[in-house]
């Protein structure tokens, strides 16, 4: 039986599972691997090649200090907020199951705004559009704490394959982690797709994967979006930041998703 | 392009002037002055630049200093150096700068230095005495090159001195 013939008869079994299921291969198939993408077996986890030490911070709840914002994000789930005095829990009901897997599939199109929103982007929507809230400015310590809490919902869960409608957005985030700029040059690829595991002033080059976002990263002492730690590496190259927020990072955030689909996610990770 | 985040505010809410297109076009055209006046014009013979980029040799004491300092030089964040083994943390990523000195000629190890690119068009060293062809460029480093002429030199010095230990 051909490929093709076997995606018709998973669609005509016609199960909605079964239709997500061919619609990821669809969109599996439609972004291949290129030449210097990582070969999917060869993956790893920044977690796999971190030190014991930390491995274990990350491994025990009660040792992680990325807890603490955990703590908070669940308080805050159920507070209400802005001048429709609704919380989070009002329309969402209990995480563990409403958003048991969102942060997996996310950044999401977002129909009603024409647009791709990451967690930090849907949960500032929420809070304009129904809480009636001002947003949140990124890296502010409750939207890390909500982003933190709707995250480890997904924790242990695998990465899923963006769906069709983000593909133009994971293309517009290839082109960027493939763009050389700054000063120095370089894009995010020449480090994390072709030279990972190789030294960068003495510390192994991490493939870059997204997986546990936000995290608590030690040399910042505090837990962190993946659009500041992406601004860090802008930094490093030279090279302007983009504003946090901006459309760039989300299509950098989508095709890091991407490149790590099928990886666990490990929300709130801990990082060297 | 909406570059304000979500959750910031704009503290001014005034439209853009016309002045603004004007200066922005006056500030580009004085980086583009000053970027001139920083990387001055070199001849390149035989994939070498036989002349100092200072009119004078460089000091080889200087140049030891400018390769150790990660934030200066940056080459010991790539490279390795069994020379200067007081720098912990050093780079795998390009080869070990010891015994530079015998594979290269000065001239050789100028233009290695000032645009590598030209050997490699995707190589991950960086062009230290170029400010064309780059782009988003933090703003604090806008129209300047990584090293001076003058640092140039002293590099260029100090790796010559780096010869091969005859076994």
């Amino acid at each position: 039986m051909t490929a093709a013939r076997r995606i018709f008869h998973i669609l005509h079994a016609a199960s909605l599972p079964a239709c997500a299921a061919a619609i990821c291969i669809l969109s599996l198939a439609a972004a291949p691997l290129r030449a210097g993408d990582i070969p999917l077996n060869q993956r790893q986890s920044g977690y796999d090649t971190m030190g014991r030490d930390t491995r274990a911070m990350q491994d025990d709840d009660t040792a992680n200090p990325a807890t603490l914002w955990l703590l908070d994000g669940e308080a805050l789930w159920s507070k209400k907020e802005g001048a429709a005095g609704k919380a989070c829990a009002d329309c969402h009901t209990d995480a563990a199951t409403s958003m048991k897997g969102v942060a997996a599939r996310y950044p999401a199109f977002n129909t009603k705004q024409n647009k791709p929103l990451d967690i930090e982007g849907r949960i500032n929507n929420c809070r304009t559009e129904h809480q009636q809230a001002q947003p949140l400015p990124f890296e502010n310590k409750d939207l890390l704490a909500l982003t933190a809490y709707v995250a480890r919902q997904s924790r242990g869960m695998a990465i899923a394959p963006p769906p069709e409608n983000m593909q133009p957005v994971v293309d517009q985030g290839r082109a960027i982690f493939e763009k050389r700029q700054g000063q120095l040059n370089l894009s995010c690829a020449q480090c994390h797709d072709d030279n990972w595991g190789r030294k960068l002033a003495g510390s192994a080059i991490p493939q870059g994967h997204p997986n546990g976002y936000p995290l608590y990263r030690l040399e910042w002492q505090s837990v962190g979006s993946l659009q500041r730690r992406l601004r860090n590496c802008l930094i490093g190259m030279r090279a302007e930041g983009y504003a946090l927020g901006s459309p760039e990072y989300v299509a950098l955030e989508a095709f890091l998703m991407w490149r790590a689909r099928g990886m666990k996610m490990e929300s709130p990770a801990v990082r060297p | 392009m909406n570059r304000t985040p979500s959750g910031l505010r704009s503290h001014s809410q005034k439209p853009a002037g016309t002045l603004v297109p004007g200066l922005v076009a006056l500030l580009a055209s004085l980086a583009a002055a000053q970027a001139q006046d920083r990387v001055k014009p070199y001849a390149v013979v035989r994939e070498a630049i036989p002349l100092s980029l200072t009119g004078k040799p460089g000091d080889p004491a200087r140049g030891r200093a400018i390769v150790a300092n990660r934030q200066v030089g940056l080459c010991l964040l790539c490279h390795s150096a069994s020379i200067i083994p007081e720098e912990q943390f050093q780079g795998d990523l390009a080869p070990d700068l010891a015994g530079a000195g015998s594979r290269w000629k000065i001239g050789e190890l100028r233009l290695r230095i000032v645009d590598a690119g030209r050997f490699n068009a995707n190589t991950i060293m960086p062009a230290y005495y170029k400010t064309g062809g780059l782009t988003r460029v933090g703003s604090s480093f806008a129209g300047k090159p990584i090293l001076s002429a003058e640092q140039i030199e002293d590099v260029v010095a100090y790796l010559a001195t780096l010869r091969e230990v005859k076994k």
